[in-house]
């Protein structure tokens, strides 16, 4: 059994980014997710030698992960959304040169400056691209201090095993809450390198070079190609989800992170009623658990989605489910937290007494 | 060239070791270049890769290209490269000297990239000290996108964003970006060379020696500007391009070491 400790969400993030051997961390203060940098000023380097870094911008802590990723190091940035925004386009660049890296984004209501309190109005912005151009980052949607720290480690092997950017898509609370956390021992920093990383020409072979500019559009295509068999094969291995009383459901809840926690909450208080409610939290916001839903959609009755937020992830529902089910939608925006009560009610209101 | 070559083929017993005055650096890829006739960018690519050949240090180097003419830099460089985003190659490069400090890193940008768009990476890179050369290609244009206004075009200076001349006024002053980061303390070495003459070439190539003598030593940020031409958007030939350069550019960014390292 690992060390147990009670940490706050940004801080147990940190010291998970430590103990996985993290070669460097650049990042730019904000709020809800500051004591990242903080906490890794203290004594990460002495502790591991990893470097770390204030970036003047989170415009310069992107492209500093991009020079970082590319020399094969295992690296880390965290922001939280008017932040992450600024990162899109290095993003973009990252993506498209194949540079795993892995960011979190404590997400905070918006849009533009918004509030510093939770939200999850980043969904579409983490799961459909962001950037310009044709990509997907794997995201990873931790719904506890525990997850904060597991997804680091499984964030950084799935990053080197798909040469993907991955996201971890959390939010003001998360970050900011204290649980007791099991953290994994310290892994050691590596000493070797992928062949494709610039760390100075080999010795009689060809210099390596990281871009993300074909000039021709036939050879643009083929790695476009090339990235699309990659998402697909990442959608075919990868998806991750949690899935309570489903058997034997005529509802279904559904949420990630936060939101997904309020709903178990919410589905143990519609079960004391004598309502069949199970529920669904995926893990991997991307790739998407669409079979799950395709499959529950033929026996349940309908599906209501929470999130903080207008309704993002379910429009993937919908899609998943194809119109087989009833699919509704409750959610709070702007830094407010539905409480599982209101979620009853919604329920109640929508599937129960039939007022849509 | 040909003559060369004829020689080669007919006298192949003068081609050797003793009577050879000059090859192509090994460090240069045997690449057609796509840079205009004229332009000071083959130029400099050449001279650079020879002071890495000559240091011997060609599998211990790593580069950042930029965006704008230069952006196809790995293409003849045979070094280890990254393209960066516009703006970018300081910020990029901090990432790899920092996880790399036994390397030489350096970025080869022009002044859109390095002096407008990049401004807030340079400056911070040069403040912080980063243990990097910069090597600043300085034509007054943009010359990628064809030929727009630069931060660095001279007043009155024609450009297709600029038709009537650089109206100060409106569109502001040229920007001496080497002036301003020789204020920074992490800043070692900055200094400002030019290619349109042999003497410059020779001069500028010392330059660039110099500035990674200094990073080897671990003295910080080192900048070495050079001045250079745009035939193809300056609308005249190589001739009167570098003529320009001579007469106008050269006249507000004066040549030579803006600060150097104190000796101890």
């Amino acid at each position: 059994m690992g060390e147990i400790k009670l940490m706050k969400g940004n801080e147990a993030l940190a010291e998970a980014m430590i103990r996985a051997g993290c070669d460097a961390y650049f990042g730019y203060p904000i709020t809800p997710q500051s004591e990242v940098l903080e906490y890794l000023s203290k004594d990460a380097t002495q502790r591991t030698g990893m470097v770390i870094l204030q970036a003047e911008s989170e415009v310069a802590a992107i492209n500093m992960i991009y020079g970082a990723a590319g020399s094969g190091r295992r690296v880390m940035t965290t922001s939280s959304s008017p932040g992450i925004s600024l990162m899109q386009e290095g993003l973009s660049y990252i993506a498209s040169a194949e540079l795993p890296c892995v960011l979190c984004n404590v997400v905070r209501g918006g849009p533009g400056l918004g509030t510093i309190q939770p939200s999850q109005a980043d969904y579409f912005q983490s799961v459909k691209g962001g950037g310009h151009g044709d990509y997907k980052l794997i995201v990873l949607a931790p719904s506890s201090v525990q997850e904060m720290v597991d997804f680091v480690r499984l964030g950084f092997d799935l990053a080197e095993k798909y040469r993907n950017p991955v996201m971890l898509l959390a939010d003001g609370a998360i970050g900011q809450m204290m649980e007791t956390v099991e953290l994994f021992d310290q892994m050691p920093r590596k000493t070797e390198f992928p062949e494709w990383a610039t760390t100075g020409k080999p010795k009689d072979k060809e210099r390596r070079y990281i871009t993300s500019l074909h000039i021709q559009p036939e050879k643009m295509e083929e790695i476009n190609k090339h990235l699309q068999a990659k998402y697909k094969e990442i959608e075919e291995k990868e998806v991750r989800y949690q899935a309570l009383n489903i058997e034997e459901a005529d509802y279904i809840l559904t949420g990630y992170g936060l939101g997904a926690r309020i709903c178990r909450k919410a589905m143990d208080i519609l079960r004391d009623k004598g309502y069949k409610v199970g529920l669904i939290r995926p893990i991997t916001l991307f790739p998407f658990p669409s079979k799950l839903y395709a499959e529950v959609a033929n026996r349940v009755k309908g599906i209501l989605d929470v999130e903080m937020n207008s309704g993002q992830m379910v429009e993937d529902v919908k899609l998943s489910v194809c119109g087989k089910t009833r699919v509704e939608f409750y959610g709070r925006m702007g830094g407010m937290i539905p409480s599982p009560e209101e979620i009853v009610v919604n329920f109640e209101k929508l599937f129960i007494k039939g007022e849509a | 060239m040909t003559n060369l070559i004829e020689t080669a083929k007919f006298r192949p017993e003068i081609c050797t070791d003793e009577n050879l005055v000059y090859h192509k650096p090994s460090t240069l890829l045997p690449e057609p270049m796509h840079y205009c006739p004229g332009c000071g960018h083959s130029t400099v690519h050449k001279i650079f890769m020879e002071v890495v050949e000559e240091m011997g240090i060609e599998n211990e180097i790593i580069g950042v290209a930029p965006v704008g003419c230069s952006v196809f830099a790995y293409h003849y460089m045979s070094v280890d490269m990254q393209q960066a985003a516009h703006g970018r190659a300081c910020a990029v490069a901090t990432g790899i000297k920092r996880v790399q400090p036994d390397k030489y890193v350096f970025t080869y940008q022009g002044d859109g990239d390095l002096a407008a768009i990049g401004t807030a990476e340079t400056v911070h890179a040069a403040n912080r000290g980063e243990n990097i050369l910069v090597i600043f290609i300085n034509n007054g244009i943009y010359g990628m996108t064809s030929g727009q206004m630069a931060p660095t075009t001279l007043e009155g200076m024609v450009s297709t964003t600029s038709p009537h001349g650089r109206d100060i006024k409106s569109q502001g002053y040229p920007l001496k970006i080497s002036e301003l980061l020789a204020q920074l303390p992490g800043v070692a070495y900055v200094t400002r060379q030019s290619v349109h003459k042999v003497a410059n070439v020779r001069k500028a190539k010392k330059a660039l020696r110099q500035a990674l003598e200094y990073q080897k030593q671990g003295l910080g940020f080192c900048l070495v500007e050079i001045v250079t031409n745009c035939p193809s958007n300056w609308k005249m030939t190589p001739v009167q391009a570098n003529k320009f350069v001579d007469e106008k550019m050269l006249s507000f960014y004066k040549l030579g070491d803006i600060k150097v390292p104190e000796v101890k």
